[in-house]
């Protein structure tokens, strides 16, 4: 790939990870955020955080599928770091609108309901992710113990979805598109390993 | 628990010192109005005029012909009509709050007639056209508090349930009144599965007989609209809002406490009861208090209040029940 193509392909993933926030400012600003702004505000933070981590979490599949999308690497701390952004802003919709500042009501609330429990854990497994992003930690840590690191995060979606499950009420299935999604990825990982070992044994039998 | 003085009618327990005198409020709205109107025509967007505009115009224009009621609540401002419509649980419709306007529309609302039935002298069947002329129709605002943790202020039509209980004829074993909401699966294809159709909620006697419990036929002086629960519902202001069933068909009375739709789904979330209490949290979230729609975000939160603020008309339903036990 080109450097133009590059720095375009940047502009325009960088564009799409900011629509979400820019749809909230425009909104605040100009009062079109629905009939419950509080709940437009936290759901779609929460959403798009979801969503950008499931996409950071398809390159590895997709790159074991073709050598060709291995660039597909440039954006991945793109995409996690935004992930980390909107999971953030979501965590401040939750501290700001839900909680209003009270440090009382938000330790009973991540002690009492599961829900809130489990998202607080899957935003706190993302800190250091987020903090060892740098191209200078992963020198620090090594690409072993980084790579080992960065296993959290599939820890943090999976918290993730279980914290949009526990949300909704029973009987509701919005969080299932999300999770048969990234429930597919997890199942391609092996799958195309399986499918690169076979190939290989092939190659190397003829 | 707060027993408020028997004389307390305004339908309201805040204190009249807290309550906004009407010029002010009138002038506050102008002024914001103004500044809104301001702020939209920088952006080029109309909503903030859809915001203001219904308060004025659609309780006046309403077709129907009310009379005004003691049993109102004052001193609230009303949500707009626009939200009252677009923003509704009726999952009959669908699940998402902007289902039931989209799809309401192929709810038949005549002819509509309302059975009665169980522990009564005789059944009988009441026409919707009989039930618009039982009574003289009410303007009454109620503020509406949802489960979920947002609230409205409704100018709601109708009169007393009471009023029609009375020519029921229940007998004296009847302790229950059940509400069953029209199910038909071929029109209400969006109900999901799982949950035990028709909608069913029901009261305690007393409950049901209590004057603020209103059989609702209209909205913003009209009559109601179909996501809205036409042409016929309950409203229970003292209790979440998922007490008060939408489209009857069927009223029966019973000696036993009825099933009821939301406690058969989730017993631990929805109880029999339901009543408005910041005390007793959903398992899920905080009730102590809600986010009223329609207002920015920054200026949402409300404290909740005890019975929605009717304790002055119900707690003495409740005199030593161990309302965390019946919640």
């Amino acid at each position: 790939m080109n450097k133009t193509t590059l720095i375009l392909l940047k502009v325009l993933v960088w564009a799409a990870c900011l629509y979400p926030a820019a749809v909230l400012v425009y909104g605040a600003v100009t009062g079109n955020l629905g009939p419950d702004p509080t709940k437009t505000i936290t759901f779609s933070t929460g959403l798009a955080a979801l969503r950008l981590l499931v996409i950071s979490l398809a390159i590895t599949p997709l790159r074991k599928f073709s050598p060709r999308l291995s660039w597909l690497i440039k954006f991945r701390r793109l995409l996690g770091l935004f992930a980390f952004f909107y999971a953030s802003l979501h965590l401040m919709a939750y501290v700001g609108l839900y909680s209003y500042f009270d440090p009382n009501a938000m330790v009973q609330d991540i002690l009492k309901r599961r829900f809130i429990t489990v998202g607080v854990l899957a935003w706190l497994l993302m800190v250091p992710l987020a903090l060892t992003s740098t191209t200078g930690w992963i020198k620090r840590l090594g690409g072993k113990n980084w790579n080992r690191l960065h296993k959290l995060v599939y820890a943090s979606v999976c918290l993730g979805l279980l914290h949009y499950w526990w949300q909704v009420k029973s009987g509701v299935t919005t969080p299932l598109g999300i999770t048969l999604v990234m429930a597919a990825l997890f199942v391609a990982r092996p799958l195309l390993d399986w499918w690169k070992a076979r190939k290989t044994a092939a190659l190397r039998a003829a | 628990m707060l027993i408020r003085k028997p004389d307390a009618v305004s339908g309201s327990n805040i204190p009249s010192s807290e309550i906004t005198p009407k010029e002010k409020w009138l002038s506050r709205r102008s002024l914001l109005t103004g500044a809104a109107a301001a702020g939209a025509m920088a952006f080029g967007v109309e909503r903030v005029a859809d915001v203001f505009a219904p308060q004025g115009t659609a309780l006046a224009a309403g077709k129907l012909e009310t009379v005004k009621s003691p049993l109102t609540t004052t001193g609230e401002e009303l949500t707009t009509l626009k939200d009252i419509t677009s923003y509704n649980n009726f999952y009959e419709f669908g699940t998402d709050k902007s289902d039931p306007a989209k799809n309401a529309g192929v709810l038949p609302t005549r002819p509509w007639a309302i059975q009665v039935t169980g522990l009564v002298k005789a059944p009988k069947t009441f026409d919707i056209d009989a039930l618009l002329k039982l009574r003289p129709l009410e303007d009454r605002v109620y503020r509406f508090r949802c489960v979920e943790g947002w609230s409205m202020v409704i100018p709601w039509v109708g009169y007393s349930l009471s009023e029609l209980i009375k020519q029921c004829d229940p007998l004296s074993n009847a302790k229950y009144v059940q509400f069953l909401s029209y199910y038909s699966g071929k029109v209400e294809k969006w109900a999901p599965f799982g949950y035990s159709w028709p909608y069913s909620e029901g009261l305690r006697m007393d409950e049901a007989m209590n004057p603020l419990t209103l059989l609702t036929l209209g909205l913003y002086g009209d009559e109601l609209p179909k996501q809205d629960g036409a042409p016929v519902r309950l409203i229970v202001p003292w209790k979440y809002g998922f007490k008060s069933a939408k489209s009857i068909v069927q009223i029966k009375f019973t000696d036993k406490q009825p099933r009821t739709t939301w406690n058969d789904q989730a017993s631990n979330e929805y109880g029999f009861y339901s009543n408005v209490n910041p005390n007793v949290d959903h398992p899920r979230w905080s009730q102590k208090s809600e986010r009223r729609i329609g207002q920015p975000f920054f200026a949402q939160r409300h404290p909740t209040l005890m019975f929605n603020g009717y304790g002055g008309q119900v707690a003495s339903l409740y005199n030593g029940m161990d309302l965390k036990k019946y919640y």
